[in-house]
């Protein structure tokens, strides 16, 4: 392996990448396109109704039912009525994605009709600022209403229903967009590599620039190394753009941390070895795009590149974990959402093996010349 | 002179056909060689069993005393190569590819001086895509000249290409051959090989049926040299009557072969005295072309393209 090869092979690269509007595209735009228009097909922003988890524990009294229904009413929550203890409460709304609870204690009414004063327990997820301040303003205010009605007589009078700030939901909540973000750059170091090495595999050995090639000093293990590096860094840039979307258009919340670098390069290395291994078995450039595909879409729908891999049904799981990219996505998840240094470092440890791996394959398989 | 191309029983199958069957020949350091076929021969299995690009079946090859097949890393760094139909990443202009092959074989070319050579300056910066047919082939031929190539092989270097293109790259193989290097020439055009080459081999069906000069090819094979007139049949009776020699009468036009060069004035005089109207004559020798055509038969597959410019 001679560096001045691979870096005059790199320069080729960059140069053919460059000047092709139809690559730059796909690497520049799409991933905006792609980012807006999950992110507004599923993003809850921005909508009127705040999902509002409610626990009544004072067991559907006339006057927590009556509550409920005044805040149902203004159409600013989307009431969801849950079961959780009253223990892990904050815990148990952050894993299941709410970004607001409400819990009404018990003896709310009997308090209530006593002119007691009772607190209500509200819980928003410090992170997301706008769910957060919308809950809080509409149980207040339906509070305030409620206190007046109350009518203890007299001004000094201390309101009967409490709402004190927020408490913070336990674990962090993850909207949709925050999932995105590594779904979708998975999907990109997937997608992009996958379809131009097939494409390039097949077509340069038709074309005879394969041939040309052996013909110069140039080996296959330079080559196919340099288009890991391009792809490396191209993926890097993608990455940018997307987390930049993500958080600008969304107000997205990922973690950024140099955890995130050996799936930025291994992903790459994994997938335009495996491009290159799917274009050198195939005959022709058509079989090449076939085979290519076969390999590619089961990938981008099941590695959870647009949904958690933990809502699929329980039959599609396993399918799931033996796709490469699914410990990528898996491993970004880790490291962008959940701060599981742990699981993170297990799934590198996967993809290493299974990159170094196909690359060891791509390189046997690919040919530069006939060996009839 | 030392040997820069010595093949010995070469031989190529493919399952039960056989592409070359037992060839031998060689080419002298510092020549051009050229060789030649009808399409589908075994010229192109050939060439690339020459340049390692392809495994043999049985014999010896040694290009530079090496095996093109075995030791390919090794002699690839002192030959070039324009494989046929030459085909370059698309965005990359002509002075890049240049500089690109300078860094693989880790040489410093001279961009400018290369294209100069095969008069492509004025496309230094144009994108491969945007070349022309003959454009795109000289920048195969200056790429294979990079490293600075003790052979070149040429694999059809001129096909398709216009009358002048074709002449531009005839003038870089002949610098080649002043510069001292070997060529190695596959070619479609007869007259290229006869205008270009020290040394001619036929292929044909896997085997070399002629070899040697092209004059020698010629001498061997070819018919001797003929006076032909413009005049009517009665003319070759009066010729075969008088002087007995084989005259043959064929669309209007009486050919009459010569064996000695005093067979001339003798027909010529003969013909002055017979009072049969003539319109000119002409002397008529076999070209490398004839003799092509009476070895391998005339081509039906567009094989054999004799528009070369003169």
């Amino acid at each position: 392996m001679r560096p001045t090869r691979v870096v005059a092979d790199l320069k080729i690269v960059a140069r053919s990448y460059l000047r092709n509007p139809v690559a730059l595209f796909f690497s520049l735009i799409f991933p905006i396109i792609l980012i807006a228009l999950f992110g507004a097909i599923f993003s809850t922003a921005g909508t009127g109704a705040v999902p509002l988890a409610v626990e009544n524990f004072d067991h559907n009294s006339p006057t927590s039912v009556a509550f409920l229904a005044a805040l149902n009413n203004t159409s600013l929550v989307q009431i969801t009525f849950v079961d959780y203890p009253a223990s892990s409460f904050a815990a148990d709304l952050g894993s299941n994605g709410y970004g607001a609870g409400l819990i009404i204690p018990a003896g709310f009414q009997s308090d209530y009709l006593n002119h007691t004063p009772v607190n209500l327990t509200l819980f928003a997820n410090p992170t997301d600022a706008a769910v957060a301040g919308q809950a809080q303003g509409v149980v207040t205010g339906i509070a305030n209403g409620f206190n007046l009605q109350a009518a203890c007589g007299s001004a000094s009078c201390a309101p009967v229903i409490q709402v004190p700030a927020p408490l913070n939901i336990g674990s962090q909540v993850y909207t949709y967009i925050d999932y995105l973000i590594p779904g979708l750059i998975g999907f990109s170091i997937l997608t992009s590599p996958m379809f131009s090495m097939v494409d390039i595999a097949s077509s340069y050995r038709k074309e005879g620039i394969f041939r040309a090639l052996s013909l110069t000093p140039l080996t296959k293990s330079e080559w196919l190394v340099s288009r890991i590096i391009w792809y490396v860094a191209l993926t890097f840039v993608t990455a940018g753009i997307m987390i930049g979307a993500g958080v600008g258009l969304f107000h997205a919340h990922v973690e950024i941390t140099a955890g995130l670098i050996p799936f930025l390069v291994i992903g790459p290395f994994l997938f335009v070895s495996l491009g290159m291994l799917a274009g050198s078995v195939a005959k022709t450039p058509e079989s090449a795009a076939l085979i290519g595909n076969i390999i590619t879409f089961p990938m981008m729908f099941l590695s959870g590149t647009f949904f958690a891999v933990s809502a699929f049904p329980s039959y599609l799981q396993p399918v799931a974990k033996v796709l490469p990219l699914y410990y990528v996505i898996d491993g970004m998840d880790q490291v962008m959402l959940f701060s599981n240094t742990a699981r993170a470092l297990f799934d590198v440890a996967v993809i290493t093996v299974i990159a170094a791996v196909i690359f060891a394959l791509a390189v046997r398989f690919f040919q530069w010349r006939d060996t009839q | 002179m030392p040997t820069a191309i010595e093949v010995q029983g070469l031989s190529k199958r493919y399952g039960s056909l056989t592409a070359v069957d037992h060839i031998d020949f060689s080419v002298a350091a510092g020549t051009v060689y050229a060789f030649l076929g009808p399409n589908g021969a075994g010229k192109t299995t050939t060439t690339e069993i020459l340049e390692g690009l392809r495994k043999r079946s049985d014999g010896t090859v040694r290009v530079l005393g090496l095996d093109p097949w075995t030791e390919g890393y090794k002699l690839h760094l002192r030959v070039g190569v324009i494989p046929q139909d030459f085909r370059f990443f698309e965005k990359i202009t002509p002075k890049e590819g240049i500089e690109y092959y300078g860094s693989l074989f880790g040489v410093k070319p001279d961009p400018a001086s290369l294209l100069e050579q095969v008069d492509l300056s004025d496309k230094a910066d144009s994108r491969f895509d945007t070349l022309s047919g003959g454009q795109k082939q000289k920048l195969g031929l200056a790429l294979a000249l990079t490293n600075n190539p003790e052979i070149c092989f040429l694999d059809e270097p001129t096909t398709g290409l216009d009358p002048q293109a074709r002449r531009s790259i005839w003038e870089v193989i002949r610098r080649l051959k002043r510069e001292g290097r070997t060529v190695f020439l596959t070619t479609h055009y007869l007259e290229e090989a006869e205008l270009l080459a020290d040394q001619v081999g036929i292929i044909h069906h896997g085997r070399i049926i002629a070899a040697g000069t092209p004059e020698e090819i010629i001498q061997s094979h070819g018919r001797p040299e003929r006076l032909v007139f413009q005049a009517p049949p009665a003319l070759a009776d009066y010729v075969r009557r008088t002087l007995g020699m084989a005259a043959e009468s064929q669309d209007g036009r009486v050919i009459v072969p010569l064996v000695t060069n005093h067979d001339a004035v003798r027909v010529l005089a003969t013909v002055d005295a017979s009072g049969i109207p003539w319109d000119g004559f002409v002397t008529q020798q076999d070209t490398l072309e004839d003799v092509f055509v009476r070895l391998v038969g005339p081509m039906d597959d567009g094989a054999l393209k004799t528009e070369v410019p003169t």
